[in-house]
Protein backbone atom coordinates (compact mmCIF):
# COMPACT_ATOMS: atom_id res chain seq x y z
CA UNK A 1 0.00 0.00 0.00
CA UNK A 2 2.04 2.84 -1.29
CA UNK A 3 0.62 6.28 -1.88
CA UNK A 4 1.63 7.89 -5.15
CA UNK A 5 0.47 10.25 -7.89
CA UNK A 6 -2.74 8.25 -8.22
CA UNK A 7 -3.86 10.15 -5.13
CA UNK A 8 -3.62 13.46 -6.96
CA UNK A 9 -5.01 12.08 -10.21
CA UNK A 10 -8.03 10.67 -8.43
CA UNK A 11 -8.54 13.92 -6.51
CA UNK A 12 -8.64 15.92 -9.74
CA UNK A 13 -10.95 13.39 -11.40
CA UNK A 14 -13.19 13.44 -8.35
CA UNK A 15 -13.44 17.23 -8.32
CA UNK A 16 -14.22 17.33 -12.05
CA UNK A 17 -16.96 14.70 -11.73
CA UNK A 18 -18.49 16.42 -8.70
CA UNK A 19 -18.44 19.71 -10.58
CA UNK A 20 -20.15 18.17 -13.64
CA UNK A 21 -22.70 16.51 -11.40
CA UNK A 22 -23.38 19.74 -9.53
CA UNK A 23 -23.59 21.97 -12.58
CA UNK A 24 -25.36 19.91 -15.21
CA UNK A 25 -26.79 16.70 -13.78
CA UNK A 26 -28.39 17.46 -10.44
CA UNK A 27 -30.37 20.63 -11.36
CA UNK A 28 -32.21 19.33 -14.46
CA UNK A 29 -33.11 16.00 -12.86
CA UNK A 30 -34.37 17.71 -9.71
CA UNK A 31 -36.26 20.25 -11.79
CA UNK A 32 -37.96 17.49 -13.77
CA UNK A 33 -38.87 15.65 -10.58
CA UNK A 34 -40.22 18.77 -8.87
CA UNK A 35 -42.24 19.66 -11.94
CA UNK A 36 -43.69 16.16 -12.13
CA UNK A 37 -44.63 16.36 -8.45
CA UNK A 38 -46.45 19.61 -9.15
CA UNK A 39 -48.17 18.14 -12.19
CA UNK A 40 -49.34 15.16 -10.19
CA UNK A 41 -50.51 17.37 -7.32
CA UNK A 42 -52.39 19.58 -9.79
CA UNK A 43 -53.91 16.52 -11.43
CA UNK A 44 -55.10 15.17 -8.12
CA UNK A 45 -56.56 18.53 -7.15
CA UNK A 46 -58.27 18.79 -10.55
CA UNK A 47 -59.78 15.34 -10.22
CA UNK A 48 -61.06 16.22 -6.75
CA UNK A 49 -62.59 19.40 -8.13
CA UNK A 50 -64.14 17.43 -10.99
CA UNK A 51 -65.62 15.02 -8.46
CA UNK A 52 -67.16 17.90 -6.54
CA UNK A 53 -68.47 19.41 -9.78
CA UNK A 54 -69.98 16.08 -10.71
CA UNK A 55 -71.66 15.78 -7.31
CA UNK A 56 -73.13 19.29 -7.52
CA UNK A 57 -74.23 18.66 -11.12
CA UNK A 58 -75.95 15.48 -10.00
CA UNK A 59 -77.71 17.34 -7.22
CA UNK A 60 -78.84 20.01 -9.67
CA UNK A 61 -80.07 17.38 -12.11
CA UNK A 62 -82.05 15.72 -9.33
CA UNK A 63 -83.54 19.06 -8.33
CA UNK A 64 -84.46 19.94 -11.90
CA UNK A 65 -85.94 16.52 -12.39
CA UNK A 66 -88.13 16.95 -9.34
CA UNK A 67 -89.18 20.38 -10.52
CA UNK A 68 -89.94 19.08 -14.01
CA UNK A 69 -91.98 16.25 -12.55
CA UNK A 70 -93.94 18.75 -10.49
CA UNK A 71 -94.56 20.92 -13.53
CA UNK A 72 -95.58 17.92 -15.60
CA UNK A 73 -98.05 16.85 -12.92
CA UNK A 74 -99.47 20.38 -12.82
CA UNK A 75 -99.82 20.46 -16.60
CA UNK A 76 -101.55 17.08 -16.60
CA UNK A 77 -103.89 18.30 -13.88
CA UNK A 78 -104.71 21.42 -15.85
CA UNK A 79 -105.28 19.38 -19.00
CA UNK A 80 -107.58 17.06 -17.14
CA UNK A 81 -109.56 19.98 -15.76
CA UNK A 82 -109.70 21.55 -19.19
CA UNK A 83 -110.88 18.26 -20.70
CA UNK A 84 -113.59 17.92 -18.07
CA UNK A 85 -114.64 21.50 -18.72
CA UNK A 86 -114.73 20.88 -22.46
CA UNK A 87 -116.84 17.79 -21.96
CA UNK A 88 -119.19 19.79 -19.78
CA UNK A 89 -119.40 22.55 -22.38
CA UNK A 90 -120.00 20.03 -25.12
CA UNK A 91 -122.69 18.41 -23.05
CA UNK A 92 -124.46 21.68 -22.34
CA UNK A 93 -124.10 22.72 -25.98
CA UNK A 94 -125.55 19.47 -27.09
CA UNK A 95 -128.35 19.82 -24.58
CA UNK A 96 -129.14 23.34 -25.80
CA UNK A 97 -128.96 22.22 -29.40
CA UNK A 98 -131.27 19.33 -28.66
CA UNK A 99 -133.61 21.72 -26.90
CA UNK A 100 -133.54 24.03 -29.85
CA UNK A 101 -134.10 21.24 -32.35
CA UNK A 102 -136.97 19.96 -30.26
CA UNK A 103 -138.51 23.38 -30.04
CA UNK A 104 -138.25 24.00 -33.74
CA UNK A 105 -139.71 20.56 -34.38
CA UNK A 106 -142.54 21.33 -31.97
CA UNK A 107 -143.11 24.64 -33.65
CA UNK A 108 -143.18 22.99 -37.02
CA UNK A 109 -145.56 20.39 -35.77
CA UNK A 110 -147.80 23.09 -34.33
CA UNK A 111 -147.62 25.00 -37.52
CA UNK A 112 -148.51 21.89 -39.53
CA UNK A 113 -151.37 21.18 -37.19
CA UNK A 114 -152.68 24.72 -37.57
CA UNK A 115 -152.35 24.51 -41.28
CA UNK A 116 -154.28 21.26 -41.31
CA UNK A 117 -156.89 22.84 -39.05
CA UNK A 118 -157.16 25.79 -41.39
CA UNK A 119 -157.51 23.43 -44.32
CA UNK A 120 -160.11 21.48 -42.48
CA UNK A 121 -161.82 24.65 -41.44
CA UNK A 122 -161.85 25.77 -45.04
CA UNK A 123 -163.35 22.52 -46.15
CA UNK A 124 -165.91 22.37 -43.30
CA UNK A 125 -168.34 24.65 -45.06
CA UNK A 126 -168.22 22.57 -48.19
CA UNK A 127 -168.82 19.44 -46.19
CA UNK A 128 -171.54 21.10 -44.18
CA UNK A 129 -173.29 22.31 -47.36
CA UNK A 130 -172.94 18.86 -48.89
CA UNK A 131 -174.32 17.31 -45.69
CA UNK A 132 -177.14 19.83 -45.47
CA UNK A 133 -178.06 19.35 -49.17
CA UNK A 134 -178.30 15.70 -48.49
CA UNK A 135 -180.44 16.39 -45.48
CA UNK A 136 -182.61 18.98 -47.18
CA UNK A 137 -182.50 17.38 -50.54
CA UNK A 138 -182.13 20.61 -52.31
CA UNK A 139 -179.44 22.92 -53.32
CA UNK A 140 -178.39 25.49 -50.91
CA UNK A 141 -177.25 28.70 -52.29
CA UNK A 142 -173.82 29.14 -50.81
CA UNK A 143 -173.90 32.79 -51.35
CA UNK A 144 -177.21 33.11 -49.41
CA UNK A 145 -175.95 31.29 -46.43
CA UNK A 146 -172.40 32.45 -46.51
CA UNK A 147 -172.84 34.30 -43.32
CA UNK A 148 -174.17 31.25 -41.52
CA UNK A 149 -171.41 29.05 -42.86
CA UNK A 150 -168.71 31.42 -41.85
CA UNK A 151 -170.02 31.44 -38.31
CA UNK A 152 -170.12 27.69 -38.30
CA UNK A 153 -166.56 27.48 -39.55
CA UNK A 154 -165.46 29.89 -36.89
CA UNK A 155 -167.06 27.74 -34.23
CA UNK A 156 -165.11 24.70 -35.29
CA UNK B 1 -6.51 -20.71 -11.45
CA UNK B 2 -3.13 -20.41 -9.85
CA UNK B 3 -1.69 -22.02 -12.94
CA UNK B 4 1.24 -20.97 -15.07
CA UNK B 5 3.62 -22.40 -12.48
CA UNK B 6 2.61 -19.81 -9.88
CA UNK B 7 2.48 -20.70 -6.22
CA UNK B 8 -0.58 -19.59 -4.31
CA UNK B 9 1.46 -16.87 -2.69
CA UNK B 10 2.66 -15.55 -6.02
CA UNK B 11 -0.90 -15.69 -7.33
CA UNK B 12 -2.22 -13.60 -4.45
CA UNK B 13 0.72 -11.23 -4.68
CA UNK B 14 0.11 -10.82 -8.39
CA UNK B 15 -3.54 -10.04 -7.85
CA UNK B 16 -2.80 -7.42 -5.25
CA UNK B 17 -0.23 -5.54 -7.29
CA UNK B 18 -1.19 -2.47 -9.24
CA UNK B 19 -0.01 -1.73 -12.73
CA UNK B 20 2.35 1.05 -11.67
CA UNK B 21 4.00 3.42 -14.10
CA UNK B 22 7.02 5.43 -13.03
CA UNK B 23 10.80 5.75 -13.05
CA UNK B 24 12.47 2.33 -12.88
CA UNK B 25 15.69 1.63 -11.00
CA UNK B 26 17.79 1.96 -14.12
CA UNK B 27 16.44 5.48 -14.68
CA UNK B 28 14.05 4.74 -17.58
CA UNK B 29 10.29 5.28 -17.43
CA UNK B 30 8.19 2.12 -17.49
CA UNK B 31 5.84 -0.25 -15.71
CA UNK B 32 6.91 -1.91 -12.49
CA UNK B 33 7.25 -5.68 -12.79
CA UNK B 34 6.63 -6.47 -9.14
CA UNK B 35 5.19 -4.84 -6.04
CA UNK B 36 8.73 -4.32 -4.73
CA UNK B 37 9.65 -2.41 -7.86
CA UNK B 38 6.44 -0.39 -7.60
CA UNK B 39 7.25 0.49 -3.99
CA UNK B 40 10.72 1.68 -4.99
CA UNK B 41 9.20 4.17 -7.44
CA UNK B 42 7.98 6.19 -4.47
CA UNK B 43 5.43 8.93 -4.79
CA UNK B 44 6.19 9.96 -8.37
CA UNK B 45 4.50 7.01 -10.00
CA UNK B 46 0.94 6.28 -10.95
CA UNK B 47 -1.29 3.24 -10.66
CA UNK B 48 -2.48 3.15 -14.24
CA UNK B 49 -5.06 0.39 -13.69
CA UNK B 50 -6.76 2.07 -10.70
CA UNK B 51 -6.74 5.40 -12.46
CA UNK B 52 -8.10 3.97 -15.72
CA UNK B 53 -10.89 1.93 -14.13
CA UNK B 54 -11.84 4.76 -11.82
CA UNK B 55 -11.99 7.11 -14.79
CA UNK B 56 -13.96 4.65 -16.95
CA UNK B 57 -16.49 4.03 -14.17
CA UNK B 58 -16.76 7.74 -13.42
CA UNK B 59 -17.37 8.47 -17.07
CA UNK B 60 -20.04 5.75 -17.19
CA UNK B 61 -21.72 7.41 -14.20
CA UNK B 62 -21.53 10.88 -15.75
CA UNK B 63 -22.64 9.55 -19.15
CA UNK B 64 -25.74 7.75 -17.82
CA UNK B 65 -26.80 10.58 -15.53
CA UNK B 66 -26.03 13.30 -18.07
CA UNK B 67 -28.06 11.48 -20.69
CA UNK B 68 -31.03 11.43 -18.34
CA UNK B 69 -30.45 15.02 -17.23
CA UNK B 70 -30.41 16.24 -20.84
CA UNK B 71 -33.60 14.44 -21.78
CA UNK B 72 -35.27 14.73 -18.39
CA UNK B 73 -38.99 15.06 -18.81
CA UNK B 74 -41.51 15.89 -16.15
CA UNK B 75 -43.95 13.69 -18.05
CA UNK B 76 -43.89 9.90 -18.02
CA UNK B 77 -40.25 8.87 -17.44
CA UNK B 78 -38.58 6.04 -19.34
CA UNK B 79 -37.01 3.10 -17.51
CA UNK B 80 -33.54 4.70 -17.44
CA UNK B 81 -34.85 8.01 -16.16
CA UNK B 82 -36.91 6.12 -13.61
CA UNK B 83 -33.87 4.31 -12.27
CA UNK B 84 -31.74 7.45 -12.20
CA UNK B 85 -34.50 9.40 -10.49
CA UNK B 86 -34.81 6.67 -7.87
CA UNK B 87 -31.14 7.08 -6.99
CA UNK B 88 -31.31 10.88 -7.10
CA UNK B 89 -34.44 10.92 -4.96
CA UNK B 90 -32.87 8.51 -2.48
CA UNK B 91 -29.78 10.69 -2.12
CA UNK B 92 -31.90 13.83 -1.96
CA UNK B 93 -34.03 12.38 0.85
CA UNK B 94 -30.99 11.19 2.76
CA UNK B 95 -29.24 14.53 2.38
CA UNK B 96 -32.31 16.48 3.43
CA UNK B 97 -32.80 14.35 6.53
CA UNK B 98 -29.25 15.08 7.72
CA UNK B 99 -28.22 18.39 6.16
CA UNK B 100 -30.55 21.31 6.89
CA UNK B 101 -28.46 24.20 5.54
CA UNK B 102 -28.62 25.80 2.11
CA UNK B 103 -25.78 24.45 0.00
CA UNK B 104 -26.12 23.36 -3.61
CA UNK B 105 -22.96 21.30 -3.49
CA UNK B 106 -23.71 18.75 -0.79
CA UNK B 107 -26.41 16.69 -2.49
CA UNK B 108 -24.64 16.40 -5.89
CA UNK B 109 -21.44 15.58 -4.01
CA UNK B 110 -23.20 12.79 -2.13
CA UNK B 111 -24.73 11.53 -5.39
CA UNK B 112 -21.36 11.45 -7.15
CA UNK B 113 -19.73 9.65 -4.22
CA UNK B 114 -22.54 7.14 -3.84
CA UNK B 115 -22.85 6.13 -7.49
CA UNK B 116 -19.16 6.28 -8.34
CA UNK B 117 -18.04 4.34 -5.27
CA UNK B 118 -20.83 1.85 -5.91
CA UNK B 119 -19.61 1.34 -9.49
CA UNK B 120 -16.02 0.95 -8.30
CA UNK B 121 -17.09 -1.58 -5.66
CA UNK B 122 -19.24 -3.35 -8.22
CA UNK B 123 -16.07 -4.37 -10.10
CA UNK B 124 -15.43 -6.67 -7.15
CA UNK B 125 -18.27 -8.93 -8.31
CA UNK B 126 -16.58 -9.66 -11.64
CA UNK B 127 -14.74 -12.98 -11.18
CA UNK B 128 -11.22 -12.07 -10.05
CA UNK B 129 -9.41 -13.67 -12.98
CA UNK B 130 -11.43 -12.55 -15.97
CA UNK B 131 -10.03 -9.09 -16.58
CA UNK B 132 -6.44 -9.76 -15.34
CA UNK B 133 -6.21 -12.85 -17.59
CA UNK B 134 -7.58 -10.91 -20.55
CA UNK B 135 -5.08 -8.14 -19.84
CA UNK B 136 -2.31 -10.71 -19.55
CA UNK B 137 -3.28 -12.08 -22.96
CA UNK B 138 -2.65 -8.66 -24.55
CA UNK B 139 0.62 -8.19 -22.72
CA UNK B 140 -0.32 -6.21 -19.60
CA UNK B 141 1.47 -7.73 -16.63
CA UNK B 142 -0.72 -6.53 -13.73
CA UNK B 143 -4.34 -5.47 -13.55
CA UNK B 144 -6.24 -4.61 -10.38
CA UNK B 145 -9.79 -3.98 -11.49
CA UNK B 146 -11.40 -2.73 -8.26
CA UNK B 147 -10.28 0.90 -7.85
CA UNK B 148 -11.65 1.06 -4.30
CA UNK B 149 -9.13 -1.58 -3.19
CA UNK B 150 -6.43 0.99 -3.94
CA UNK B 151 -5.91 3.31 -0.93
CA UNK B 152 -4.85 6.07 -3.34
CA UNK B 153 -8.36 6.17 -4.76
CA UNK B 154 -10.26 6.04 -1.48
CA UNK B 155 -7.92 8.43 0.33
CA UNK B 156 -8.05 10.88 -2.57
CA UNK B 157 -11.81 11.11 -2.18
CA UNK B 158 -11.54 11.25 1.60
CA UNK B 159 -9.00 14.09 1.46
CA UNK B 160 -11.17 15.97 -1.02
CA UNK B 161 -14.06 15.69 1.41
CA UNK B 162 -11.71 16.76 4.22
CA UNK B 163 -10.74 19.84 2.24
CA UNK B 164 -14.41 20.68 1.87
CA UNK B 165 -14.91 20.16 5.62
CA UNK B 166 -12.11 22.62 6.37
CA UNK B 167 -13.37 25.08 3.76
CA UNK B 168 -16.94 25.14 5.03
CA UNK B 169 -15.85 25.12 8.69
CA UNK B 170 -13.83 28.26 8.14
CA UNK B 171 -16.45 29.79 5.84
CA UNK B 172 -19.30 29.26 8.31
CA UNK B 173 -17.50 29.84 11.61
CA UNK B 174 -14.61 32.06 10.58
CA UNK B 175 -11.00 31.18 11.28
CA UNK B 176 -11.37 32.21 14.92
CA UNK B 177 -14.59 30.31 15.38
CA UNK B 178 -13.11 27.18 13.89
CA UNK B 179 -9.93 27.34 15.95
CA UNK B 180 -12.01 28.20 19.01
CA UNK B 181 -14.10 25.12 18.45
CA UNK B 182 -10.91 23.06 18.34
CA UNK B 183 -9.35 24.70 21.40
CA UNK B 184 -12.23 25.37 23.82
CA UNK B 185 -14.10 22.09 23.58
CA UNK B 186 -15.00 20.05 25.50
CA UNK B 187 -13.23 21.28 28.66
CA UNK B 188 -13.40 25.06 28.34
CA UNK B 189 -10.52 27.56 28.08
CA UNK B 190 -8.41 26.12 30.87
CA UNK B 191 -8.15 22.76 29.18
CA UNK B 192 -7.05 24.17 25.83
CA UNK B 193 -4.06 21.81 25.24
CA UNK B 194 -6.13 18.72 26.04
CA UNK B 195 -8.98 20.08 23.95
CA UNK B 196 -6.69 20.67 21.00
CA UNK B 197 -5.43 17.10 21.13
CA UNK B 198 -8.90 15.62 21.47
CA UNK B 199 -10.53 17.74 18.80
CA UNK B 200 -7.50 17.47 16.54
CA UNK B 201 -7.68 13.69 16.65
CA UNK B 202 -11.41 13.84 15.98
CA UNK B 203 -10.80 16.07 12.98
CA UNK B 204 -7.98 13.97 11.54
CA UNK B 205 -9.99 10.80 12.14
CA UNK B 206 -12.66 12.00 9.74
CA UNK B 207 -10.80 11.59 6.42
CA UNK B 208 -8.85 8.59 7.68
CA UNK B 209 -11.96 6.71 8.77
CA UNK B 210 -13.74 7.64 5.54
CA UNK B 211 -10.98 6.47 3.21
CA UNK B 212 -9.62 3.55 5.19
CA UNK B 213 -13.04 2.09 5.96
CA UNK B 214 -13.89 1.81 2.26
CA UNK B 215 -10.41 0.61 1.36
CA UNK B 216 -10.35 -1.96 4.17
CA UNK B 217 -13.73 -3.41 3.37
CA UNK B 218 -13.07 -3.68 -0.34
CA UNK B 219 -9.52 -4.99 0.11
CA UNK B 220 -10.70 -7.69 2.48
CA UNK B 221 -13.58 -8.60 0.19
CA UNK B 222 -11.25 -8.83 -2.80
CA UNK B 223 -8.83 -10.93 -0.75
CA UNK B 224 -11.55 -13.43 0.09
CA UNK B 225 -12.54 -13.68 -3.57
CA UNK B 226 -8.89 -14.38 -4.42
CA UNK B 227 -8.63 -17.06 -1.73
CA UNK B 228 -11.80 -18.69 -3.02
CA UNK B 229 -10.37 -18.54 -6.54
CA UNK B 230 -7.32 -20.48 -5.32
CA UNK B 231 -9.61 -23.27 -4.14
CA UNK B 232 -10.76 -23.82 -7.73
CA UNK B 233 -7.41 -25.35 -8.60
CA UNK B 234 -7.42 -27.70 -5.61
CA UNK B 235 -9.33 -30.69 -6.99
CA UNK B 236 -13.00 -31.55 -7.55
CA UNK B 237 -14.13 -31.37 -3.91
CA UNK B 238 -12.46 -28.06 -3.22
CA UNK B 239 -13.73 -26.80 -6.57
CA UNK B 240 -17.34 -27.53 -5.62
CA UNK B 241 -16.84 -26.09 -2.14
CA UNK B 242 -15.21 -23.02 -3.65
CA UNK B 243 -18.18 -22.59 -5.98
CA UNK B 244 -20.60 -22.55 -3.05
CA UNK B 245 -18.39 -20.11 -1.14
CA UNK B 246 -18.01 -17.89 -4.21
CA UNK B 247 -21.78 -17.67 -4.63
CA UNK B 248 -22.37 -17.02 -0.92
CA UNK B 249 -19.66 -14.39 -0.64
CA UNK B 250 -20.74 -12.67 -3.85
CA UNK B 251 -24.33 -12.42 -2.61
CA UNK B 252 -23.15 -11.07 0.72
CA UNK B 253 -20.81 -8.71 -1.07
CA UNK B 254 -23.72 -7.17 -3.00
CA UNK B 255 -24.86 -5.89 0.38
CA UNK B 256 -21.39 -4.74 1.42
CA UNK B 257 -20.59 -2.76 -1.73
CA UNK B 258 -23.91 -0.92 -1.58
CA UNK B 259 -23.55 -0.29 2.13
CA UNK B 260 -19.99 0.98 1.83
CA UNK B 261 -20.95 3.37 -0.96
CA UNK B 262 -23.87 4.59 1.11
CA UNK B 263 -21.77 4.97 4.27
CA UNK B 264 -19.16 7.03 2.42
CA UNK B 265 -21.85 9.31 1.00
CA UNK B 266 -23.78 9.71 4.24
CA UNK B 267 -20.68 10.31 6.38
CA UNK B 268 -19.63 12.99 3.91
CA UNK B 269 -22.97 14.70 4.41
CA UNK B 270 -22.74 14.29 8.19
CA UNK B 271 -19.22 15.77 8.33
CA UNK B 272 -20.29 18.70 6.15
CA UNK B 273 -23.28 19.24 8.44
CA UNK B 274 -20.91 19.42 11.40
CA UNK B 275 -18.79 21.88 9.44
CA UNK B 276 -21.87 24.09 8.97
CA UNK B 277 -23.03 23.79 12.59
CA UNK B 278 -22.22 27.02 14.38
CA UNK B 279 -22.48 26.18 18.05
CA UNK B 280 -23.90 28.87 20.23
CA UNK B 281 -22.30 29.63 23.60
Amino acid sequence: MNLNLTLIGQTLTFLVFVWICKSSIWPPIMAAMRQRQETIADGLAASERAEQDLASAKAEVAQQLTQAKGEAAEIIEQARARAAQMVEEAKSDARAEGERVKESANAEIAQDANRVKEDLRAQVSTLAIAGAERVLGERIDAAKHADLLDRLAAEL
Amino acid sequence: MAGDGQTSQEYIQHHLTNLTFGRLEDGTMGFAHSSAEAAQMGFWSINVDSMAWSLILGVIFIWIFKKVADSATSGVPGPLQNGVEMVVDFIDDTTRSVFSYTNDLVAPLALTIFVWVFFMNLMDLIPVDWIPQAAHAIGISHMKVVPSTDPNITMAMAFSVFALILYYSIKCKGVGGFLGELAFHPFGKLGAPVNLILEGVTLIAKPLSLGLRLFGNMYAGEMIFILIAIMFSGGAVLFAFGGVLQLGWALFHVLIITLQAFIFAVLTVVYLTQAHDVEEH
